[in-house]
């Protein structure tokens, strides 16, 4: 039988400086490692998910410079210099985003699981389009696949975090 | 009430939100090490031999085990002790495993299975139930009835031939329902480690702690009481992690004899081999019927594909057969189930466990019947819903029933009779209902004890910790604990710290199964939290002069409700009671009611109160490709109480979600591989980009009423919520697209491929359907004869042997032998 020899996770030759939700940050690890295996287990922010590990799920986004990427599907190599936010960097002062506390006030989250890369899916939405349709909203959490809420309670959360951070900016 | 009822953010909602739930992956110890496993390329084989000497001489592998190092059998149900914890001598479907590595890296652990060399000698392999039926040899298992049938049973309640004759028609349909499975987006996880004072502790991905306790004291040969069994919050169970599974097993054993953590997690691939999914079931229905509707007798025969193992199947065979009474009046009824072994992964219980299949049939088929007979099918299923303390053919209790109010509000709702037969071609209405049990009325294994248990420890600052077994699978079970708790101290959930699904730190409560964690476990907070109350009300009583009896708990205070100024805050009333007491704790417990079904067999089905709903679905269908969409749908649920309405309508329009699912496109599939290869029988895609499920674009506007007249059963009245209203969705979609286009489709998934072919048969002038056509013959028993309630009989079988214990056979036969 044929034995294929992969490199060793102890081999941390490789190295980035990315900005970890708002937070400069170094870090080495295993050359072949995916941003979300160097989140979780180097940089210990087991907040990020993963249910394939394919790109199928969408259980692993964060978002890259702004933008929602599926952490499973990109070399952790790739992200040097680039800025990450996973969900654990949603928070703010102390506060919870609007969009956490709306999920968490709906209903949005159930067992929880999808939850972080929905959110942040969410916050990149809103952060380009501040005042999406419900279609919108639909479109834009269709790689992001929930098995408990029905996603009923998750666009209604988005849309009340929409309220919510427009009263804010109002008052 | 100030907390029941109101929507409130649930208690874990921040932990969600913020990703701070520890799910097991999420858990990382000092020198953790990595466990994967070696799983069987061929359906069927028997292991020759096994060489793991190059793999153990590894750099960086710790340990490789195989099945000698684990040789006991266990299994969920105690009659069907048939699984390994890694297979000795014989593999029974794809993905079985044979062999574990243990290593310093996942990676390294990966790349050492490829030099485990096993040697198989490949067996037939049986595909479906038809040849297994045809196949007695090779035995899948050495047990069972015979061959390769795992458990066939036969009940009849009262003469259902003379219920035939007396019958102006007599409807025969046979309808198919593909296997699913739960695809929870957590992929199961544990970490098991070696305490520091030398015992286990495992933390997994597990709706079931207790069972998994029992299982690992088995096969390790451990004390139970030397033995931690830690259910992590589960992303997602759906019915998916209610066994003991292999490598919870595997790490546990691996972590003692290296006395290191130990972890594993799953790939996606892997949580496809675990399975447990709903069976794939063939069904015959024959059901007479008066001009009026009314149900004169029903004659349900079940062909159950079983997959490899026995898990829950023996009470998935009953089950298939139990509810078909509890929703319509059918006062003559026969029940024959058969569930055979093949080797696919094993079946098990997915929400709604064994009824959605015959739910599907038993709707699908009340459709036909009132076209046949010109009444409109919501005003038949009025004439023929089953009431209120009704006691049903099979002798299952009911307690407050509102079937009739979930279907005249859905017809209201959704406009039904402006639209049944009525809107244009390609667009349709369909409609149908369901009953599911609140709790299994009968343990797993057969004892007296309680079936869930709360404590409740008080202390000076106020603080009210609650313990509990009962495991938190997104469902909202640590939230029912809290409302419950806080509602009658007076305090709010923000008060109340949960320590749940701790095999050490709470009494036992038996699982997130069979929808009774709200009844079971609530009601044993109930109890836990009105005894505390009452020792604190005494001393506050003391101390003002009071009677007891007139102190009210509320705003986190003790209080004269005469005169509300005079009283405490609720920190002050346990210091108060503990001065007067010594410490105080409280604790309460529940055990189902006795059930009145003493026949063998009558295990399954009974339960403390049943849950009802009634849906409408509307659907657009193409005629010419085919193509199916759901708009809207209309539900209303007999909930009882909804504790927390937020969470309630979230299990509705996640049950509706995942009936919409099953309805549409999901599907657990096989095929074989090409001749040249290994022909073996492989699952057609164990993947989630192939597996459909419904996104967020797929998701139809869902109107959900909730009818609420509390149950004495239930605490506070609730009644169950997770899994019924998910079984009227597939038949209410089946009918809405007979509806629309004119063809019925006897089969789930209703693809679009199935509409085109019924279509095809309409253009053709023949039946126009698409479904199955035969049901083979089935050595079935003689059935065992129960008069039912009103023909005199007292729930025993005129030709069995009387039984007075309340309690399945199933499980006594096994305790004994």
């Amino acid at each position: 039988m044929v034995s294929i020899t992969l490199p060793n996770e102890s081999q941390k030759t490789a190295h980035i400086r990315l900005t970890l939700n708002g937070e400069e940050t170094d870090v080495s690890f295993a050359p072949y490692k995916t941003l979300l295996e160097v989140l979780r287990e180097d940089l210990g922010q087991t907040g990020t998910k993963h249910g394939c590990e394919l790109g199928e799920c969408g259980a692993c986004a964060v978002l890259l410079d702004g933008k929602a990427v599926l952490s499973c599907l990109l070399l952790a190599v790739e992200c040097d210099k680039k800025g990450v936010l996973t969900v654990e960097g949603l928070a703010a002062d102390g506060k919870l985003h609007p969009l956490q506390d709306a999920f968490a006030d709906l209903g949005a989250a159930q067992c929880g699981y999808c939850t972080p890369a929905i959110l942040v899916t969410a916050k990149a939405l809103l952060d380009v389009n501040p005042k999406p349709s419900r279609e919108e909203i639909r479109t834009a959490l269709s790689g992001n696949l929930c098995r408990c809420t029905g996603y009923q309670q998750i666009f209604e959360a988005v849309e009340e975090a929409i309220v919510r951070i427009s009263g804010t900016q109002n008052g | 009430m100030r907390v029941i009822g109101v929507p409130r953010r649930r208690v874990d909602a921040r932990a969600k939100v913020t990703g701070q739930t520890r799910f097991a992956d999420d858990i990382f110890l000092p020198r953790m090490a990595y466990c994967k496993l070696l799983r069987s390329p061929h359906p069927h084989a028997r292991i020759r031999k096994i060489d793991t000497s190059r793999a153990a001489a590894h750099p960086g592998v710790y340990l490789v085990l195989s099945g000698k190092d684990l040789p006991i059998e266990y299994g969920i149900l105690p009659v069907s002790q048939d699984e390994q914890a890694l297979c000795v001598d014989h593999v029974r479907h794809v993905g079985d495993p044979v062999a574990a590595v243990v290593a310093r890296e996942e990676l390294t652990a990966f790349e050492a299975l490829d030099l485990i060399d096993v040697e198989y000698e490949l067996l037939k392999t049986i595909a479906d139930p038809e040849e297994a039926l045809a196949t007695p040899a090779p035995r899948i298992h050495e047990y069972g009835e015979e061959g390769n049938v795992h458990k066939r049973v036969s009940l009849e309640f009262g003469d259902v031939e003379q219920g035939f004759a007396e019958a102006d028609e007599v409807f025969e349909d046979t309808f198919f329902y593909q296997g699913n499975t739960h695809l929870p987006i957590e992929q199961h996880a544990s970490v098991a480690i070696k305490d520091p004072e030398g015992k286990l502790t495992i933390w997994s991905s597990t709706q079931t702690p207790h069972y998994l306790h029992r299982a690992l004291a088995k096969v390790l040969q451990m004390p139970a009481g030397h033995i931690r069994v830690i259910a992590t919050p589960n992303g997602g169970g759906f019915g998916g992690k209610s066994d003991p599974f292999n490598h919870e097993i595997v790490v546990a054993k691996a972590a003692l004899l290296l006395d290191r953590p130990v972890k594993i997690c799953l790939t996606r691939e892997e949580v496809f081999y675990c399975h447990r999914g709903r069976h794939p079931v063939l069904m015959k229905f024959k059901t007479g019927v008066k001009k009026d509707g009314t149900i004169t007798g029903m004659h349900l025969q079940t062909l159950i594909d079983g997959g490899a193992y026995g898990s829950y199947g023996v009470a998935s065979t009953f089950y298939t057969g139990a509810l078909q009474t509890v929703t319509y009046h059918v006062p003559r009824y026969k029940f024959q189930g058969c569930r055979t072994f093949t080797n696919k992964p094993p079946c098990g219980p997915k929400r709604g466990h064994g009824t959605v299949q015959p739910r599907f049939g038993q709707e699908v088929q009340l459709d036909k019947i009132a076209e046949k007979l010109s009444i409109d099918p919501a005003d038949l299923r009025l004439r023929i819903a089953e009431t209120s303390n009704a006691v049903t053919a099979n002798f299952f209790r009911l307690s407050v029933v509102n079937l009739s109010e979930c279907i005249r509000r859905v017809v209201k709702n959704s406009d039904w009779k402006e639209k049944f037969r009525k809107l244009p071609e390609g667009h349709g209405v369909g409609l149908a209902c369901s009953a599911y049990l609140t709790g299994a009325g009968l343990p797993i294994y057969w004892n007296k004890m309680p079936h869930s248990g709360v404590h409740i420890k008080f202390d000076r600052g106020g603080g009210v910790a609650v313990f509990c077994g009962a495991t938190e699978i997104g469902q909202g079970s640590d939230d029912v604990l809290a409302g419950i708790v806080a509602e009658v101290l007076g305090l709010e959930t923000f008060d109340i710290r949960l320590y749940t699904g701790d095999t050490d730190l709470g009494p036992v409560d038996l699982g997130s199964y069979s929808s009774r964690v709200t009844i079971m476990a609530g009601n044993a907070a109930l109890q836990a939290a009105e005894r505390g109350k009452a020792i604190i009300a005494e001393a506050v009583a003391e101390k003002f002069g009071v009677p007891k009896e007139r102190l009210h708990f509320a705003d986190k205070r003790v209080f004269d409700s005469v005169a509300p100024e005079k009283g405490v805050t609720f920190a002050e009333a346990v210091c108060l009671a503990e001065a007067r007491f010594g410490t105080i704790g409280a604790m309460g417990s529940y055990t189902p009611p006795k059930s009145l079904a003493l026949y063998k067999g009558g295990g399954v089905g009974p339960s403390p109160t049943y849950s009802y709903t009634a849906a409408v679905v509307e659907v657009f269908v193409d005629p010419r490709t085919g193509w199916l969409t759901v708009p809207k749908i209309w539900i209303a649920h007999d909930i009882g109480r909804a504790l927390n309405p937020t969470l309630v309508r979230g299990q509705v329009e996640g049950s509706v979600y995942m009936g919409l699912g099953e309805a549409l496109m999901e599907e657990q599939e096989f095929r074989r591989l090409p001749k040249k290869l290994s022909h073996a029988l492989v699952h057609k895609f164990p993947s989630m980009l192939e597996y459909k499920s419904p996104t967020s674009l797929d998701m139809p506007e869902v109107i959900t009423e909730l009818i609420e007249e509390p149950d004495p059963r239930g605490p506070f009245g609730a009644k169950e919520v997770g899994q019924g209203p998910l079984l009227p969705i597939m038949p209410a979609v089946a009918n809405a697209v007979y509806d629309a286009v004119g063809v019925r489709i006897d089969e789930v998934p209703i693809t679009p491929e199935k509409i085109m072919k019924a279509l095809a048969e309409k253009k053709a002038g023949r039946e126009p359907r698409f479904g199955p056509s035969h049901f083979p013959n089935v050595n079935w028993p003689q059935a065992l004869c129960v008069p039912p309630p009103w023909e005199g009989g007292d729930g025993n079988a005129v030709n069995d042997v009387p039984r007075t214990a309340r309690h399945s056979t199933e499980k006594e036969k096994v305790l004994s032998s």
